[in-house]
């Protein structure tokens, strides 16, 4: 428990990093905000007084302590192509990121684990092979490709996957909302046609969006594993004649098990970029085509909102991490 | 301790160890693909303007969207650009964002990590924090931030870009400064007189090199494929500009129509050159550190 406090504690500071790091952004690199909000035609004077509505004409610390003010009130600005608040676009697009990014990772787990695992138990052997080249390939795979070449397989010549056309199926009703996640709430209304229609509907760009992960999840636990399977006292469990199961599983992959939930943690935080290319392509209702639509519509305070939500959530998942890495290894936890 | 060699011998046996670095690596078999594909790319990008009878931006070169033919390698767009010819002229864009990006991040990232390892203490302290909250942010994440920022266009991309890759170079110059600095030939620098700056520049950078190559290489197809992605978004180069994320975003609504070669093209330019130069930086890694070579 000592530890969790302190390491809340300690994510404090970076916390306050990002917001300065953010509101620098906005303010100090030579972009206009204003200019950029009036449009290349505005005249001067129109950009001035947009200027002066915005407080961009304070001193900087004022508008510092102004924006510090706004985000403790959970302001994070107005989405002028929307009309709404962009707290109240996030939150009502936010369920639908969160279950594409818990599908991914879910996934990259199912696949990239045994995948390491299994290339380190039997290096250079034809899984290894594999793993090896699906990890070059994944890594090197820009997802707007890749997801577009998804859709023209299986959508337009196989024929097997949905439109895309957001989280469900055309004449589909949503199921009642109680988390905001279709496929839980689906579940849990008992709305098996709803429950399908999601399933089929996230499962294709949620591959997409695994397929960075899988690549530096599955090299991760192979590099991991193979560290540990090394030392001696592996090779005392293999001699005492323990079955392979168990010097693999309880012996071998708990000891490696930290590094890989580091670099899990390490993805999660990178799907979110990721989710901004995969959602514009699938035409999915979350908060990344959010951005992107603010973007194609000039209006920038969405994007710097979602930075901000972004960072806050790596850093989230990172304590997550470091709590779990201290259950599964008490060295962490004394040190 | 490199000041007392006579100049000769200490050229000679650098031409020896680059020599030495070259054969390795041209034994990477790997690696010369990577090296390949990237030399494939840029010559194709640099004699397009010569073997192509078409503009990159020229409208009516054939009838719109044609299919991959003889006339059209790569087929047509939807305003009858040739496709082969832009794929190449997005080529020579492409890498010269990622050069300038990667200069940017080489730029401030190593003197910053540099400094920080040097000189320790609170300015130590106060750059490398500043480089955890740049780590804080998804790297696309803040890429985005930073492009949006400085308004749409090539240039805000490179610099985005640039400042996305900054942390990595300064943690990386910061971990080897901190374990150069406690050589003796660098105590010896000290004992001697020299200033920080000579002891830094000439005689820590140098040495810690292996690692800031390696992270250069493999930073280019990150920078290529951030960039690109970048303009995906609508926030990098601009159309009608023949740039590779600008070239798929335009050729998306196409895809479930069938006109399939809008975008894989572009998209395979993309995926061969970042695959390039990662396996170009795998191979320089295993050439300049072979430590790596039994768990990578």
């Amino acid at each position: 428990m000592g530890y969790v406090f302190r390491r809340v504690l300690a994510m404090i500071p970076a916390l306050v990093g990002v917001v300065i790091c953010i509101f620098l952004l906005t303010r100090v690199l030579p972009g206009d905000p204003a200019r950029t909000l009036a449009g290349e035609q505005a005249d001067a004077a129109s950009v001035e007084k947009l200027r002066a509505a915005m407080g961009l004409d304070q001193p900087l610390i004022t508008q510092f302590f102004s924006y510090i003010g706004d985000l403790l009130q959970g302001d994070l600005g107005f989405a002028w192509h929307t009309g709404h608040a962009v707290t109240e676009d996030l939150a009502s697009r936010l369920p639908a990121t969160a279950e594409l990014a818990l599908v991914a990772i879910l996934i990259a787990l199912i696949i990239a684990l045994p995948l390491g695992i299994l290339s380190a138990v039997y290096r250079d052997s034809w899984i290894d092979h594999i793993g090896r080249i699906f990890s070059l390939v994944g890594a090197s795979m820009p997802l707007f490709w890749l997801g577009l070449l998804v859709i023209y397989f299986f959508y337009f010549i196989l024929g097997i996957s949905p439109a895309p056309i957001g989280r469900l199926e055309t004449g589909v009703n949503a199921p009642t909302e109680v988390t905001g996640l279709y496929l839980l709430d689906s579940l849990l209304s008992g709305d098996t046609v709803a429950f399908t229609s999601a399933l089929n509907s996230i499962i294709w760009p949620a591959m997409v969006l695994a397929t960075g992960s899988i690549a530096m999840i599955s090299r991760m636990t192979r590099s991991a594993m193979l560290e540990v399977l090394g030392q001696d006292y592996v090779r005392t469990a293999k001699s005492k004649g323990l079955s392979p199961k168990i010097v693999v599983g309880k012996h071998a992959f708990r000891n490696a098990s930290p590094s890989v939930v580091t670099v899990v943690g390490l993805e999660f935080g990178q799907l979110l970029g990721g989710a901004v290319i995969t959602e514009t392509i699938f035409s999915w209702p979350g908060v990344g085509s959010y951005v992107t639509q603010s973007i194609m519509a000039t209006d920038y305070a969405p994007v710097q909102a979602f930075t901000l939500l972004a960072a806050a959530i790596f850093l989230i998942v990172n304590l997550i991490v470091d709590v779990v890495n201290a259950a599964i290894d008490p060295r962490v936890r004394n040190a | 301790m490199p000041e007392i060699q006579p100049k000769n011998l200490r050229s000679r046996r650098r031409t020896s160890t680059t020599v030495g670095f070259g054969r390795l690596l041209l034994r990477n078999k790997l690696g010369m693909v990577g090296l390949g594909v990237i030399a494939f790319w840029t010559l194709g990008s640099i004699l397009i303007g010569v073997l192509s009878p078409y503009g990159a931006t020229e409208t009516g070169a054939g009838p719109l969207l044609d299919a991959p033919s003889a006339a059209h390698l790569f087929g047509t767009d939807n305003f009858g650009r040739d496709l082969m010819t832009r794929v190449f002229e997005g080529g020579k864009l492409s890498l010269w964002t990622g050069l300038i990006a990667v200069a940017i991040s080489l730029a401030i990232g190593v003197p910053l990590g540099g400094i920080a390892g040097y000189a320790g203490g609170w300015l130590g302290s106060v750059i490398m924090r500043v480089m955890d909250v740049l780590l804080a942010f998804p790297s696309l994440v803040l890429a985005m931030a930073v492009a949006a920022a400085l308004g749409p266009g090539t240039s805000s991309a490179m610099i985005a870009v640039g400042i996305v890759g900054i942390p990595e170079f300064a943690r990386i110059t910061y971990g080897q400064t901190v374990s150069l600095k406690q050589r003796e030939w660098v105590e010896a620098g000290r004992a001697l007189g020299l200033p920080a700056s000579t002891i830094l520049i000439r005689h820590i950078v140098p040495n810690a090199l292996a690692p800031i190559v390696v992270r250069s290489t493999l930073g280019m197809g990150y920078a290529i494929l951030t960039a690109a992605a970048l303009s995906f978004i609508g926030l990098g180069a601009q159309p009608p500009t023949a740039e590779w994320g600008v070239m798929i975003s335009d050729g998306r609504g196409y895809i479930i129509s069938g006109e399939w070669w809008l975008t894989f093209f572009p998209g395979l330019a993309i995926a061969t050159s970042i695959l390039g130069f990662n396996l170009l930086g795998d191979a320089l890694r295993d050439v300049l550190d072979p430590r790596l070579r039994t768990t990578a």
